[in-house]
Parts: structure tokens; C-alpha cells; sequence
């Protein structure tokens, strides 16, 4: 397991939008290399003849046929929502990008 | 500055095109909700499209077919085994924080579309190859609210509908194109109008470009003659319509190759096409690889569609477009250079539908072509975006035909119709339009012209045939226009002892 550095924290963070100070970037640092230290005996367990996979199921095309299904209202779609107006969710400012 | 065809001698360009389709289905890719354009907003969400905690995605089935659809049509290779991809990145056009998409294992690869495009030395076929064609999900659509111009940058906060996140999307991406030389912009609008042919043939997509269903992001690169290597690339996104694809790929050459030819680089980045000066601006820079941490999406199953159902929905594919084109004129006995001309302004479709309405296929071309094509050109739209449909046009040409409108007054319905007064019998009662074909009300007209004009009606019955022009044209104005010309003529000379 190669260590993570603060310089790949703070790559993660800057992806992330999170503003970190230099302290909380070196706990931070030793804190990801714990749990992907943890996270990586997995592999000491896992022999070659193991398939990597993305499931534990062994099945496929697992689908639905196209019908319609109620959805919510708005009202209770935007229930949870820290602020709404004219029936959309509000969001702060978007910060440095342009889509 | 260098001349377009300047640039062209220096430098080679390199097209790479990615087009969103978003596919007609019901319901959303994932989850159950209606997928109406239009609808209030999020009134066509749930958990599942809302990234609600422990919410799960559910494949839909059809969204599957429609790809496989896409990709057999587009000559792809089908994926015995693929999977679905988170993509990871913070903006609030997805609840969930990551789209669903496929990433390095994605249903179609290795594809071609051919690409007839009718040069000055002839029609030419340029083979446009596919690399992929993914299944994804939209994403949903933002407000920015108290920017001076809706945009982003300077707006106070932003109002999201995720009505449209969720809806199956699929992207279609070429491989690099060379070879289309100085036609590269020409090309790159043919190109999207024959995938949306094809695709609206497959009746998987409304492939409505100005509503946002089908989406085209246009990659130009101009690399110096003989470098052997290509130049950095921008990307304009969301282009949406025909015309703004051609416009925008000529405006990048311009710009790419006036910052060459300054001596300074061309930087790589994503940048917006602007409709009214035709010009795009600079948007996000993609200097810095982006990282969007793809990784297998554990909440859904691979799809591994089998042989059988492979070979099942490759029987269900419609005639291909070009193939349908060259049946079509041979049916109508059209001459190539009219045929092109007929491609080139997208107007195969509307007039076949005309014929099929009971049209002349002649008489629907020159409707098309002409004056409804003049006017898409005023108005700088599509033929097919005008106001006018193909069973309008075919009832315009049987009242011609059954002598109800003379060639003049029928261009009238047609304006009345494209000016949106209505069908072509409203236009008519409307409008007052009638033929004059009551032959005692044209023989008091024509004796009218002729006791006011004794000297004319005099010189006609001494034989000079083209002084009665000046005749006709007082019956016509007495009648308003709505009298046949031809047949005033037959009477006034019948009258005046010239038949
Ligand atoms: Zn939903």
C-alpha cells in the first residue's frame, strides 16, 4: 500500500470543493491510509484464481419493462429540501465552473 | 487574417463529434417516472432519480433495445458483456452526485456511418467512424438566478428541476475524422443530420434538436500540413441545431487558426457556440486531466445481451436512410443533381410524406424546394422546422389541381399557412382567396377592360397579339388576383376575334 500523501489529499479535496487547512489535510492523509490499509488485507485474501467483480450476484440484464410509475409531487419531492422556490430545489452559488 | 481557403492550405483539419440523444422511452433510465418535455417542474421525479438514500436503480428494457437499435444501425460491434459506471463530480444537475454512465466497457464499439455530401466535382461519400455508443443519464436542468444573462458566472444562487435527470441518454462519439479537408463543417452537419435521420427512422428519439433531445458537442483540431500530428482541440458543446453546427466548426477553424498563425497555442478546453454572433467563447478549461474516479456501478447488473436477442432486434431495423433515398427516386424518376438538392436541404422526408398524402411527387418537390425552403432560408430554420406540414401541402396542390387555385393564389395559402393563420381552408375563407372561374363574371370583367381601353381592344383585333397583356392585367386587378390568367387570355382573344 503506497501512502497517501497531503498532496494527493488535497487533490481530492480541491475535486471535492472542500477547503481544508494544511493540519487537517496531514490528519486527513493518515487517517485514508488506516481505513485503505484496512481495505487492502481484502486482497491478501483474494487468490488469483478469484474474478474481480462489481457484484456478488452471478446474474445479467436485470430490467424493467418501460411503464409508468407514479412519481412524487413536488411538494413532497422538495419536502427535505433545505430551500426551494417556484418548485425547484434552491442551491447556493456554483462556485468556479461553467456548464 | 487567413481566408478560409488559406487555412485550408496550411493546415488539416480534424473533426471529432459526440452526440446526446435522449431516447423516447416512457420512463426515465433508471426508474419509473414519465419523461413528457414540458411537464411543471419536478413533478416527474422520485426517490430513485432524486439519489434518495437507499433508493435502487432498475434498468429500463426498452432504453437497452433502443441502444442496441443505435448501434446495429450505426454498423457497431455489440458487447457480449457490459457494465454501467459511476461518474463521479460535484454540480448540482445530479442529485446523486454521480451520473450513471459506462465507461471503459460501454454496449456498442467500432462503428461507421457514410455521409454523402454533394461537392462542386460531384457527390461524395465520407465514412464517419464510430467509436462508441453508451447508455447514460441525463441530467437535470439548472436556473441560474441573478446573473445579468442567466449564466453562472455572477448569479446569486441556481433553481434545479431534475424532471430530465434520469431520462435514458445516449452518446455516440466518432473516432477522430480526417480527410474531410475544406468540407469539415459541411461534413460535421451532414453527418448529424443523417444520425438524426437514422435515428428518427429507428423511432427510438423525437430527435427534437432546439428542445434539447438531440445534442451535438463539435471537436475541431487544425494540425500544420505535414506535422503528422494532430493539433490541440476545443470542444463546443450543446450545439443545437443543424446550422449551428456547420457555423460553429467554421467560427473554431477561424479562431484556431488566427492564434497559429499569432504564434500562440490553442487551449484546450470546452467552450459555448453563441447563436447570435455565430462566434463560441471560451468555457471550462480541460488543461487539468479531469477526474471524475469512474468505478463500476455496484447497484446494477451487467448487461450481457445474448445472440438471439442481438439477431431478434437487428431484424426489426427499418430500411437505412440512403438506401430508403435511392428507392425513393427512382419511384419519382427525380434526376440526381435535383435528388441532392432535395438531401442537402433535408426536404426527402416532408415530400415523401406529401406524396403520401395523394401529392404529385414533382409538384410536392417544387412546394418544398422552392417556396417553402425560401422562406426556412428568411427565417434561417430547418425546412422541416417550418410551420407547415406535408398534408397542408398535399390539399394546396389538389385544390390546384382541381382548378380551385391558380399557381399565384396557392403561394398566398401557403404564406397565409407558414404565417401561422391556419390550415389551408382556414387561410382560405380568411384571406377571401377564390379562383374566379364563373365565366359570365370574367366575360363582364374582360368587356369592362375592353370599354375602357378601346384603343388596346383595337389593336388586339388588328393583330397585335401582346397589346392584350395590358388587358389582362386590368381583368386580373378587377378580379383581385383570383381570376386563372390563362384562361382571361382564351376569352379576351376569343372576344376580340383572335382565337
Ligand atoms: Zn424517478
Amino acid at each position: 500500500m503506497s501512502r497517501i500523501s497531503n498532496e494527493e489529499v488535497a487533490r481530492i479535496a480541491h475535486l471535492a470543493r472542500l477547503e481544508l487547512s494544511a493540519n487537517e489535510i496531514a490528519e486527513l492523509a493518515g487517517e485514508m491510509e488506516a481505513i485503505l490499509g484496512a481495505v487492502a488485507r481484502v486482497q491478501e485474501a483474494a487468490k488469483s484464481d478469484v474474478v474481480p467483480t462489481s457484484h456478488p450476484l452471478a446474474l445479467v440484464n436485470v430490467t424493467r419493462p418501460d411503464v409508468v410509475r407514479p412519481s412524487l409531487t413536488p411538494e413532497s419531492a422538495l419536502s427535505g429540501a433545505p430551500a426551494s422556490e417556484e418548485n425547484r430545489f434552491r442551491v447556493p452559488q456554483i462556485l468556479g465552473e461553467e456548464a | 487574417m487567413l481566408s478560409y481557403e488559406e487555412i485550408i492550405e496550411k493546415y488539416e483539419p480534424a473533426l471529432g463529434l459526440e452526440v446526446h440523444v435522449e431516447l423516447g422511452t416512457k420512463t426515465k433510465m433508471f426508474c419509473g417516472c414519465p419523461t413528457e418535455f414540458g411537464a411543471e417542474p419536478n413533478t416527474q421525479v422520485c426517490p430513485v432519480c432524486l439519489g434518495m438514500p437507499g433508493a435502487l436503480p432498475f434498468v429500463n428494457e426498452r432504453a437497452i433495445e433502443s441502444t442496441i437499435l443505435i448501434g446495429l444501425a450505426l454498423n457497431c460491434s455489440i458487447a457480449p458483456w457490459s457494465r454501467f459506471a459511476r461518474k463521479n463530480y460535484f454540480y448540482p444537475d445530479m442529485p446523486k452526485n454521480f451520473q450513471i454512465s459506462q465507461y471503459d466497457e460501454p454496449i456498442c464499439t467500432d462503428g461507421y456511418l457514410d455521409v454523402e455530401y454533394e461537392t462542386p466535382e460531384g457527390m461524395k461519400t465520407f465514412r464517419i467512424e464510430i467509436e462508441r455508443v453508451h447508455m447514460e443519464e441525463d441530467t437535470g436542468k439548472s436556473l441560474h438566478v441573478g446573473g445579468a444573462t442567466g449564466r453562472i458566472h455572477g448569479a446569486e444562487y441556481s433553481l434545479l428541476d431534475y424532471n430530465r435527470a434520469g431520462i435514458p441518454l445516449v452518446e455516440i462519439v466518432t473516432k477522430t475524422v480526417l480527410g474531410t479537408e475544406s468540407y469539415a463543417p459541411q461534413i460535421a452537419k451532414a453527418y448529424v443530420k443523417e444520425l438524426r435521420d437514422i435515428l428518427r427512422a429507428l423511432g427510438v428519439s423525437d430527435v427534437k434538436m432546439e428542445q434539447g433531445s438531440l445534442r451535438c458537442d463539435a471537436n475541431i483540431s487544425l494540425s500544420p500540413r505535414g506535422s503528422g500530428k494532430l493539433g490541440t482541440r476545443s470542444e463546443t458543446k450543446n450545439v443545437n441545431s443543424l446550422r449551428s453546427v456547420e457555423r460553429a466548426i467554421t467560427s473554431e477553424m477561424h479562431r484556431h487558426a488566427q492564434r497559429l498563425e499569432a504564434g500562440e497555442r490553442v487551449v484546450q478546453e470546452t467552450r459555448h457556440f453563441q447563436e447570435d454572433s455565430g462566434t463560441t467563447r471560451s468555457g471550462r478549461s480541460k488543461e487539468q486531466a479531469e477526474d471524475y474516479r469512474y468505478f463500476p456501478e455496484p447497484d446494477l447488473l451487467p448487461v450481457a445481451p445474448s445472440a438471439e436477442w442481438i439477431e431478434q432486434l437487428r431484424a426489426q431495423l427499418p430500411e437505412r436512410p440512403s438506401a430508403h433515398r435511392a428507392r425513393l427516386q427512382q419511384l419519382w424518376q427525380v434526376p440526381d443533381k435535383e435528388m441532392a438538392a432535395m438531401i442537402n436541404a433535408g426536404v426527402v422526408g416532408v415530400v415523401e410524406e406529401t406524396v403520401a398524402e395523394g401529392a404529385d411527387p414533382t409538384k410536392a418537390r417544387t412546394w418544398w424546394l422552392g417556396e417553402i425552403s425560401r422562406v426556412a432560408n428568411e427565417r434561417e430554420v430547418e425546412v422541416v422546422e417550418m410551420p407547415i406540414t406535408p398534408k397542408d401541402v398535399a390539399e394546396i396542390i389538389a385544390l390546384v389541381a382541381a382548378g380551385d387555385l391558380t399557381d399565384k393564389l396557392a403561394r398566398q395559402v401557403v404564406e397565409g399557412v407558414i404565417a401561422g393563420e391556419g390550415n389551408p381552408a382556414e387561410v382560405i375563407a380568411a384571406r377571401g382567396i377564390k379562383v374566379v372561374s364563373d365565366e359570365g363574371e370574367l366575360v363582364a370583367a374582360i368587356e369592362r377592360a375592353i370599354a375602357a381601353q378601346p384603343d388596346t381592344a383595337q389593336k388586339v383585333r388588328d393583330g397585335n397579339i401582346p397589346a392584350a397583356g395590358a388587358l389582362i392585367g386590368a381583368v386580373m386587378k378587377d378580379t383581385k388576383g383570383q381570376a386563372d390568367a390563362a384562361r382571361v387570355r382564351e376569352l379576351l382573344l376569343g372576344l376580340l376575334g383572335q382565337s
